[in-house]
Order: C-alpha cells, then sequence, then structure tokens
C-alpha cells in the first residue's frame, strides 16, 4: 500500500520535472542570451512601467513606495494569467501524450502552473530588488508570505484544473476566460490603489471594500500588505469586521481547489478517448 | 522448444485481462462548441453512436512469455493495447499489471526537436516513468544501440529520419521495464539495424525474466519470435495459443475477408462472376480426367459456355504455368470456333508429354470478330478465378526446374573440329 503510493508519486514527480525542465529549456530556445532572458525580461518591464505608471501617470496612493507595490501586485496577476492561459490548454495540447503514455494527467496542468510559479519566483527576486532601491522597510509580517503565496497558488491551480477539463470538451472556455480575466482585472485594486475607489465615497467606497472578497484580491492584497506596505495596503482582514466575510475568500479558494480537483479526476480517465 | 512454453506458463501472471469490454462514443454532430451542445440538449439529440471495439475479451500473460497480438485492422487491436496501458479505461472488467509495464504504442513520444538526442532521450525516459539515475543506467546502451555515439549532443531536428526512429526505437526495447509493449514497430531503420533487432528479439525471447507484448500484422515475426499469440477479430478473441496456429488462422481470416470482397464485387458486378457478365453469364473450364496426372496421361477437361447472341464466336484457351510463371501455350483466337450457340459443354484433349512437373492452369476465353480488323478478336467474357481450371503434373521421371522435360527437347553438342 505504502509502496503503491510512493512509486504513484515517484512516477509524478518524475514526470512532472521532465515537462518543467523541458518548457523551461525550451522557453529561451534560439536566443542569443537564453536563460538570461528570464530575468532580464521583468527586470525591463518593470523599468518600463515603473516609469510609465509611477512618473508619467503618478498612479499612487501618496506612499513612495507605491511603485513597488504596483509591480508587486502586477506580476502576481500575471504569475495567474499565465498558469490560467497556459494550463487550461495543457491537457488539449500535450493531447499525444496523453493518447499513448499512461501517466497522472493531471502533471500536464502542474507543470504549466509550475512553470508559471518559476517565472513568479523570478519576478519577486527582481520586485525585491526594486525595493530594496526605494528603501522599503520589511517587516516581521514577511514571515506570512509564504503562507499567501500558497493561497493563491492554490486558487489558481483550482481555477485552471476547472477550466482545463472544460476546455477538453468546450473551447470556447479558452475566450471566455479571456474576457473574464480583464474583469476579474480590473475589479481590483492592481493598477489602480483601492484608495482611489474608496475616497469617491458613498456606494463606491461600499464597493471598493467588497473587492477585496475575491480571493485573488484578498491574496495579491496580503501579499502587498505583508511583503512592502503594511501601514497603507488595505486587506481583508483590516477592512471588515464580519468573520464570515473574511473566511469566504479562504473558504472560496479551498472550495475552488476541491472542485477542480474533483471534476479533473473524475474526467480525465476519458481525455485520451476524448481527444 | 514445448517445453520451453511450458515453463513459461508456470510463471506468474504479469498481466491479466479479466472480461474487458469497451465502446465507443462516435460523434455524429460537430459538438466541441457551448451553443452547439445546448441547441442538441434542447433538440433531445444524443449526438454520438455508440460502437462495440472490444467484447468481453480475457487473456493472461505470464512472465518471460513474448506474447503476439495479431489481428485486422479495426479488430480492436490497438484498443486493447492501450487499454492494457492504461491510457484508456475498460467499461467492464479490470486489467491487472505486475511490473513496471512500458507502452510504445508509438515510437519517440514527446520527442522534441528543438532538444539534443541525450536530453530526449532523458524526457522520453521521464514520461515513461524513469528517473534520471535510472535514465543513466541505461542510457549507454540505448546509444550504441542506435549508433548514435556522436550525435547524442545534436539537435533532434539536425537528424535523419532513420536516425530518429533508431534512437526512439533503442529507447523503446532498452527500456528496462518488466513489460514491454510494442505495437507494430518492427520495420524500422536499414538492413544492417533490421538484423540487430532481429538479434536483439530472439535473444530476448530466450530471456525469462522480460516479457514482451507485440501487436503486429507481421506473420514471420510472430512465428519467429512469439512464445504464443493471440488473434483478435471483431473485438473478440478469436484464437489463442502456439503461434504457428494462430498466425494460420490469421492468414486464413485474411483469405476469408478477401472472398467476402470478392463477392461484394460479384454482387456489384449484377452475380456474375468475375470475367463474366450480362452477354456472356457462364464460361467454365473444368477437368474431367484427374487433376494430378503423370507425363504419359493425356489430361481431358471440358468448357462450359453460354452465348445467345448471333453471329461467329470462338474459344481461346491460354495454358499458365503456376510454378514458373508465363503462358506456356496459348490455342490462338480463332482456332477453336464454336458452331452452337446457347449452353453447351466441349472437350479438350492435351498430351502431357513433353512437360517437366509443374502446376497449370487453364483460362478461356469467349471472344467474337472484331468488326473493324478482321484479324483481331474481342473477348466477351474470361474464365478466371474459380472458372478456370487447374492441373499439376506429377512424374517420377520428369525433373522439377524446367518446363519442357528431355522427351520434347534435348540439346546435343557438337563436334566442330577445325581442320587446320
Amino acid at each position: 500500500m505504502v509502496d503503491n503510493l510512493k512509486s504513484r508519486y515517484t512516477y509524478a514527480w518524475v514526470v512532472l520535472r521532465g515537462l518543467v525542465e523541458t518548457d523551461f529549456k525550451l522557453r529561451y530556445q534560439g536566443s542569443v542570451l537564453g536563460i538570461a532572458w528570464s530575468v532580464l525580461k521583468p527586470l525591463m518591464m518593470f523599468c518600463v512601467m515603473y516609469v510609465v505608471f509611477g512618473k508619467f501617470l503618478r498612479m499612487s496612493d501618496g506612499t513612495s513606495t507605491y511603485p513597488v507595490v504596483l509591480l508587486l501586485g502586477i506580476s502576481s496577476w500575471q504569475f495567474v494569467t499565465e498558469s490560467t492561459n497556459v494550463g487550461l490548454r495543457s491537457v488539449v495540447e500535450r493531447g499525444d501524450l496523453l493518447r499513448k503514455i499512461h501517466f497522472p494527467n493531471y502533471i500536464v496542468v502542474v507543470s504549466a502552473t509550475v512553470g508559471a510559479l518559476i517565472s513568479y519566483a523570478i519576478n519577486l527576486c527582481v520586485v525585491l530588488l526594486f525595493a530594496l532601491v526605494a528603501r522599503v522597510q520589511f517587516t516581521w509580517r514577511v514571515v506570512l508570505l509564504p503562507l499567501n503565496i500558497i493561497e493563491l497558488y492554490a486558487v489558481t491551480l483550482g481555477l485552471t484544473l476547472l477550466m482545463a477539463t472544460m476546455y477538453v470538451y468546450f473551447r470556447d472556455i479558452a475566450h471566455i476566460w479571456e474576457v473574464l480575466q480583464q474583469l476579474v482585472f480590473y475589479g481590483m485594486p492592481i493598477i489602480y490603489p483601492l484608495s482611489y475607489v474608496t475616497n469617491r465615497g458613498g456606494l463606491y467606497a461600499e464597493l471598493a471594500r467588497l473587492e477585496l472578497i475575491n480571493p485573488f484580491a484578498q491574496t495579491i492584497q496580503d501579499i502587498r500588505h505583508n511583503l512592502i506596505a503594511p501601514e497603507t495596503q488595505p486587506t481583508i482582514w483590516n477592512s471588515f469586521d464580519n468573520p464570515f466575510i473574511k473566511a469566504f475568500p479562504v473558504v472560496l479558494t479551498v472550495a475552488l481547489l476541491w472542485l477542480g480537483v474533483y471534476l479533473f479526476r473524475r474526467n480525465s480517465r476519458k481525455f485520451a478517448e476524448v481527444m | 522448444m514445448s517445453d520451453n512454453a511450458n515453463d513459461v506458463m508456470n510463471n506468474p501472471v504479469v498481466l491479466s485481462v479479466d472480461h474487458v469490454s469497451k465502446s465507443f462514443k462516435l460523434p455524429t454532430e460537430q459538438a466541441t462548441g457551448m451553443k452547439q451542445a445546448f441547441i442538441n440538449w434542447t433538440k433531445g439529440i444524443k449526438g454520438y453512436k455508440k460502437q462495440q471495439v472490444l467484447k468481453d475479451i480475457s487473456f493472461s500473460v505470464h512472465k518471460g512469455e513474448f506474447f503476439g497480438i495479431v489481428g485486422r485492422n479495426g479488430g480492436g487491436k490497438s484498443t486493447l493495447l492501450k487499454i492494457i496501458s492504461q491510457i484508456y479505461y475498460p467499461e467492464t472488467g479490470s486489467v491487472k499489471v505486475n511490473g513496471k509495464l512500458v507502452p510504445f504504442i508509438e515510437l519517440g513520444v514527446g520527442f522534441n526537436p528543438e532538444l539534443t538526442g541525450r536530453e530526449n532521450v532523458y524526457l522520453n525516459g521521464s514520461l515513461l516513468g524513469f528517473t534520471s539515475e535510472e535514465v543513466d543506467a541505461m542510457y549507454d546502451d540505448i546509444v550504441e544501440f542506435a549508433e548514435l555515439e556522436e550525435f547524442m549532443d545534436q539537435k533532434l531536428k539536425n537528424y535523419s529520419s532513420g536516425m530518429q526512429v533508431r534512437l526512439a526505437f533503442s529507447v523503446a526495447i532498452k527500456a528496462r521495464g518488466d513489460i514491454l509493449v510494442l505495437d507494430e514497430v518492427l520495420a524500422v531503420g536499414d538492413e544492417a539495424f533490421q538484423r540487430k533487432c532481429d538479434e536483439f528479439f530472439t535473444e530476448i525471447k530466450k530471456d525469462p525474466s522480460k516479457t514482451v507484448i507485440l501487436v503486429t500484422h507481421d506473420m514471420d515475426s510472430v512465428r519467429k519470435y512469439c512464445s504464443r499469440a493471440m488473434m483478435i477479430a471483431d473485438g473478440e478473441v478469436e484464437a489463442i495459443g502456439d503461434p504457428e496456429t494462430v498466425s494460420q488462422q490469421y492468414t486464413l481470416a485474411n483469405l476469408k475477408a478477401d472472398e467476402a470482397a470478392e463477392r461484394k464485387q460479384r454482387e456489384e458486378r449484377g452475380g456474375y462472376p468475375n470475367g463474366l457478365n450480362k452477354r456472356c453469364p457462364l464460361l467454365r473450364t473444368y477437368a474431367v480426367s484427374p487433376q494430378i496426372l503423370k507425363s504419359s496421361d493425356t489430361f481431358r477437361f471440358a468448357v462450359e459456355y453460354q452465348y445467345d447472341e448471333p453471329g461467329d464466336f470462338y474459344l481461346a484457351i491460354a495454358m499458365h504455368d503456376i510454378r514458373r510463371g508465363g503462358i506456356s501455350y496459348d490455342t490462338g483466337m480463332k482456332t477453336f470456333k464454336m458452331e452452337k450457340h446457347g449452353h453447351h459443354t466441349v472437350h479438350f484433349d492435351i498430351p502431357l508429354n513433353i512437360f517437366n512437373n509443374g502446376e497449370f492452369r487453364l483460362i478461356t476465353s469467349l471472344r467474337t470478330p472484331n468488326p473493324v480488323n478482321d484479324e483481331r478478336t474481342e473477348a466477351v467474357g474470361v474464365a478466371v478465378d474459380e472458372n478456370a481450371c487447374t492441373f499439376v503434373i506429377q512424374d517420377d521421371r520428369n525433373r522439377e526446374y524446367a518446363l519442357l522435360s528431355d522427351r520434347a527437347l534435348t540439346f546435343t553438342q557438337v563436334d566442330i573440329s577445325n581442320k587446320d
């Protein structure tokens, strides 16, 4: 029994490593700078964004660290979009493998999200560099960061599994998600500080608080709060008193992950036949 | 040989397939969009039709066996193989595998042209579930077998297609699994590589620790390598047992299918046998004397015909040499002019004295004169296939090789002595 489980997960692990390594090797294949691009690209992108949002558009909540907060938010959201957009197509795109080799096929989805996670880790390092330059004062809250990232990964994986399953049957889901992700993106404080909405008062202030209920917003705000600006970044924990509302994003995350895993497992036996 | 086979049958079972059935839903409607799915749902269209591919299949493979699976196209072999490899799940029944099963439904799955040969071996290995340490252990073997030592650090896209296949095949057969599943992969590489594979398979056949399951159309390889074989037809186990019997049965099934196709063709022609038609519905050559004869015999045969159109017509008979090929004799187009229209039978004799041993076939055609060119005739009907007549000459006095016997022809050596 234990041996059986062990061999099953060794297999999954071996395949996962093989796929992730290959993807990473191929990503900058044929370029002169090769793997250096994985660091150089976010570095240059962030410089552009830093200048555009921080200096020209003066998108700010008034604190000097806001540009770094902005970069952190954008790179976190990039992780979500990269893993969902690659992951939801992964089952179909790796169809030739699934039809010819038996292996735990959730691995193709996981490998897509792990690939995005690696980019995210590199991006975080670059953000950290910017944070050092901007003289961010780190606090003890940094230790909470892994928890936030685990939650972000969990909700993303759940959603990706769910959509990857649907994509096998309905290709429409890719287009639907493309639109939907814009809605989610603008429906949470990533490129604008939440205070922009809050400051308009009245109904807007109420709606602004509600933005935090979305698990993506909650985790990304938590990450910003814990890493860079504990004083100024609102989170669900300091915006609501009601414990049920506070618990909502976490419960939703768990539910989404469970649903994703459940539906994927139920349908994955048939993937090889359906495609 | 048979002792050996019995030994294997006493080994533990490594693969047991138990009452497995499988059917597929073939889509009749295009429904890869939500809209279409919704429309189908509201209209109550199922959108698919069920096709039973495997029906209650049971068999088991023992450790050390070289097990062949044969069957005609569309018989369910590949589906069975995918079920064995756990890529498809059986609808009913179960598949139990004991040990590490390495499937090769297709060679080089996951090979990436942008990676080097070495990286591809490791990637392919990891997809099959081998850790990099395990691939390390078999890497040299694989490269040596593929004869690609100096190319392993080249990208795969720079390989010739033959080299790619060789590499993939080497991974397949050098992979250190307990059970190897191979689908139609024997005919790869050049002659030298083929020979190498042949040696390898002959060797693996003797290895009691390796189990191989081979799906193939090639009856030669079934007879050569397999210790046991199974034939699948229409989703059922048609035969299982010693490879000789099974391959014979397979050949027979193919012949039957050919006959069925022939019958179908005949129906399309309006029920007339091949070569005949409405104008000449009956033309048959058949033996009157025994069909196995000595050279001293005379072979008598008859031609039965039906021809109702007015005007002259002829019978032309060609004698084909089955053993040596070619036409040994032909009567000529206008030699036998028939007197009577309608349904009649005429008889002919062939003296056999001049021939050596052999098998011969007589093919008769019914001909009418060409209205334009009087020299020529046109065939109205030809008696081929079952309407042709075969006979055999078997005589101890005769030789086997040449067509003409010494009685018909002898060469004489002449002595031309120069007078100077």
